[in-house]
């Protein structure tokens, strides 16, 4: 249990300062609106993390699912329903049905094929939505308000909102992991790393495939409501290839193993890249190449280097002497 | 009926192009015996391990096994109908421990696996039968260890143990002494006298020793064909088997 | 009737293109088993250098015919510096490295020439005569430019065919494409041979990109568009096979464009003027995903199923 805690010692410091945080000085409503979107997109992150790293499947495409549960959250406004308790539901149902029906199809191919054809289903979506002139088409949706529950306007508070998306991002960081543990997650993990194995036991990886395809994508609807409330604006660009690109150097950044690392890969990119345009006009010029570099050199990810440097530490030989006595 | 065969492969054929590697083979495996194949390189005894465990689908002939109509059963349904099958080159998933790899064959025959939020580590019933397997094979001491990190023999043996505990009719072993050192080969051997009577096994081998020993009934395949099947002292003897399988043995 | 011919004409033409660019990304995946996100940029790049030294040199050809080895020195410098790190890397990895790439050399694009799109006049459109159009059908002039394109993907396909079937080259490529190692074991410097491969590609892309800047927008996410529709090329004709993805190519461009001609005025025969507008732009910008969906459930592979899975 001690050892679970300390290869967890990072996201759990990470999600202990997104506690604190609104109350250290970071309460303005830029803060909290920027780490808002550090949570949502976390979500979407952990739940790509559990297709990429659970199950090995490399989707292309996943910003898809998140602009499915926002576009939801948009055809109800533009219909003058706001009741969360009918949009949220409905906008992870329908994230839910789409990765179901792409997945359906993606899921007869792997390897490249099926990060290609992940991307292409991705951009069908992009272009949908651009081409819904009554959404707002290529310019976007500001919605009327933002969502209520049962009539009540509560996710108008910032800091009610903030704490709504930490809770949930912990939310769906437990449920993930649990699900990776379970019976379900233990035959995910060995198609993933042999799926002749699976077969000979008696697994089609198939119909586990696919389940967890759709449950991610569930999460990402959930993250993509969350996101259309967060900034009340809503366009195309959310189901970009690129911000699907953005979330999967999410994941490999933070590493791949561990869920968590998802997060933390969440919190350093969405924080970086507002440091960087900050700074720079052309900040993508900085960001571009780093990406580049912390794939050719991090391998393991952020989440590997307290080990990492915990084991280059004691290699040195002053710590090995202390270690000795 | 304790005489009906556990697996009848019935005229089987397969051809990849020109080349037929499997010719209107038929053989049987009764209950609780050991049926050796053996042959030369090149017989076609890996095509037709992957025709019987359902991987490749054979051009003709019917495929029994427990009494039904396999043949157009994928590998996986095959499995769960009670037909275990080990690998030539050793397949286990490597980042599992021991316990895990054969605990997976436990849970695919017990209960559903789409459940969701329960670890699987809590669940005892599945770990004891998993850990009872691993002893049935004498890997009791490495249970937590990852199976990546496993010697090539103890490899073998969790092979055999997650193959146990499927709790299969049918164990389909192809060359499971293939490069085991002489200690692990007799310590695999072991085993698998120990396993016969329990299962009906089909040894696909080339340690000719290792074969004798074990066998009850042995099948010679050359270019894929059954040429003799019988007991050992009649495989030893027959003529036809020494031509072809001794080559200039026979012939001096 | 004449619309349609002039649509499928168009179709034809977006087709050549794309198989200019997918042909270059099947080869660099089938030889090097490399997914590279990044060859879009070199279509790009081929656009905006045709653009700009089109109006230095005051000639659109001598511009577009620059733009080759220009498109291939990048090709050449993002190979050593990238890509060549990258060979026996996953495919998640490359994926995201990249990415990296495309995200770098987009910026740098808008950092140079800035975001608004970059206008290219259309070559020979303004003369008269046989040189500026040609009647298709009577009282019905289609671009000669346009139709020089569709030349050329007749010329150029032949020309890969016989440099991948006819040449030593294009043996050791095809061998490269299925034993690697043993191409590698009888003393073929693979590396060099990759680093052909990839120049080869990354300067066919830049010929697309040339050809292409009269006619479509040159903007810095030029390149997304047509890498994306390259994939689904490469999905439906199978990944690997030249042949394939030209079928394919045609294929794509063709429903591409004839769908987003045509299905909203289709579309208007069952619904009212506005829904169909939309319906129809939907629908036409999906159609080609959809067809790849469907070809891809009756042939998981692809229609033609080249080497490499």
């Amino acid at each position: 249990m001690s050892g679970q805690l300390r290869s967890h010692s990072l996201p759990l410091a990470a999600l202990l300062a997104l506690a604190a945080a609104p109350f250290l000085g970071f309460g303005d409503g830029f803060a909290l609106s920027l780490l808002a979107r550090a949570m949502i997109l976390g979500m979407a992150a952990v739940s790509l993390s559990l297709l990429i790293g659970g199950a090995g499947l490399v989707s292309l495409g996943h910003a898809a699912m998140m602009g499915v549960g926002a576009y939801t959250v948009v055809a109800f406004d533009a219909a003058g329903v706001s009741e969360g308790v009918i949009v949220f539901p409905a906008a992870i149902a329908a994230a839910a049905l789409f990765a179901f029906v792409t997945g359906a199809v993606s899921l007869r191919t792997s390897g490249v094929h099926f990060i290609m054809i992940t991307l292409a289903f991705g951009q069908m979506a992009f272009f949908t939505a651009s081409s819904f002139s009554s959404l707002g088409g290529d310019d976007g949706y500001t919605l009327y308000a933002r969502t209520e529950w049962l009539g009540t306007r509560i996710l108008d508070s910032r800091l009610t909102f903030h704490f709504l998306c930490l809770a949930l991002l912990a939310l769906v960081w437990l449920g993930c992991s649990l699900l990776l543990a379970s019976r379900f997650g233990r035959v995910l993990r060995a198609a993933k790393e042999n799926p002749q194995r699976a077969q000979a036991v008696g697994f089609q990886p198939y119909p586990y495939r696919l389940v967890a395809y759709t449950l991610a994508g569930a999460v990402s609807g959930l993250a993509g409501a969350l996101l259309a409330n967060a900034s009340e604006f809503v366009s195309p660009a959310l189901l970009s290839w690129t911000r699907s690109g953005e979330l999967m150097f999410m994941v490999i950044l933070g590493g791949v193993g561990p869920l968590s690392g998802a997060i933390l890969g969440a919190l350093t990119i969405v924080l970086l890249e507002e440091w960087l345009s900050h700074l720079l006009v052309y900040w993508r010029l900085v960001f571009g190449p780093l990406l580049v570099l912390s794939v050719l050199f991090l391998h393991g990810g952020l989440i590997g280097v307290i080990p990492r440097t915990r084991a280059a530490l004691r290699l040195l030989p002053w710590t090995r002497r202390n270690a000795n006595a | 009926m304790p005489d009906e065969p556990l697996l009848e492969l019935n005229g089987l054929c397969k051809s990849f192009g020109a080349l037929a590697v499997t010719s209107d083979l038929s053989l049987t495996v009764r209950p609780g015996e050991i049926h050796a194949i053996i042959g030369p390189n090149g017989a076609g005894k890996t095509t037709l391990i992957h025709q019987i465990s359902g991987t490749l689908r054979p051009d003709r002939g019917t495929i029994r096994f427990v009494g039904r109509d396999v043949t157009a059963l994928p590998f996986e349904r095959r499995a769960r109908l009670g037909l275990a099958r080990s690998f030539q080159i050793t397949s286990v998933v490597p980042g599992f421990t021991a316990l895990d790899n054969v605990a997976l064959a436990v849970q695919a025959r017990g209960g559903s696996s789409f459940r969701f939020l329960r670890p699987v580590s809590g669940e005892t019933a599945l770990n004891d039968e998993a850990r009872a397997a691993l002893d049935t094979v004498g890997l009791g001491r490495v249970a937590n260890t990852p199976a990546g990190a496993l010697s090539h023999g103890e490899k073998r043996q969790l092979e055999l143990a997650i193959a146990i505990a499927m709790n299969p009719r049918l164990l389909l072993l192809d060359e499971p002494l293939a490069g085991a050192g002489p200690e692990e080969t007799e310590r695999l051997v072991g085993i698998l006298r120990d396993l016969r009577r329990r299962y009906g096994i089909l040894l696909v081998e080339h340690d000719m020793q290792a074969v004798f020993a074990l066998a009850d009934r042995i099948s010679v395949l050359v270019y894929g064909r059954v040429i003799v099947t019988g007991t050992v002292d009649e495989i030893r003897s027959h003529p036809e088997v020494r031509t072809a399988y001794l080559g200039e043995d026979a012939l001096a | 009737m004449s619309m349609l011919l002039v649509q499928a004409l168009n179709g034809l033409q977006f087709g050549v293109l794309l198989f200019l660019v997918a042909a270059g990304l099947s080869l660099v995946f089938g030889v090097m088993d490399l997914i590279n996100l990044a060859h879009g940029v070199q279509y790009m790049l081929g656009a905006y250098v045709a653009a700009t030294l089109g109006v230095w040199t005051g000639s659109f050809w001598l511009g577009a015919l620059l733009a080759l080895p220009v498109a291939l020195l990048v090709g050449l410098a993002l190979e050593w510096l990238v890509f060549r790190h990258l060979y026996r890397r996953d495919h998640l990895s490359q994926v995201l490295a990249t990415f990296g790439v495309i995200l770098t050399v987009e910026e740098a694009t808008r950092a140079l020439w800035g975001s608004a799109p970059q206008t290219v006049l259309e070559p020979m459109a303004l003369t008269g005569g046989p040189l500026g159009g040609v009647e298709i059908v009577s009282g019905l002039l289609y671009p000669t430019y346009r139709l020089i394109i569709i030349g050329v993907g007749v010329v150029v396909p032949l020309l890969l065919w016989f440099l991948v079937e006819r040449t030593r080259a294009g043996m050791l490529v095809r061998a490269g494409a299925t034993h690697p190692a043993m191409v590698a074991a009888l003393g073929v410097d693979i590396r060099r041979l990759f680093t052909v491969v990839f120049a080869f590609g990354a300067m066919l892309a830049g010929f697309a990109g040339a050809l292409a800047s009269p006619i479509f927008p040159v903007a810095p996410g030029m390149g997304d568009t047509v890498l994306i529709l390259c994939f689904v090329v490469i999905v439906i004709g199978g990944v690997g096979s030249i042949r394939g993805a030209f079928i394919a190519a045609l294929l794509v461009g063709l429903l591409d464009t004839i769908g987003r001609a045509m299905l909203p005025d289709a579309l208007r025969l069952v619904l009212d003027p506005s829904a169909a507008r939309q319906t129809g732009a939907a629908l036409a910008s999906m159609l080609v995903y959809i067809a790849m969906a469907g070809i891809l459930f009756f042939r998981p592979a692809g229609l033609f199923p080249g080497a490499r899975a």
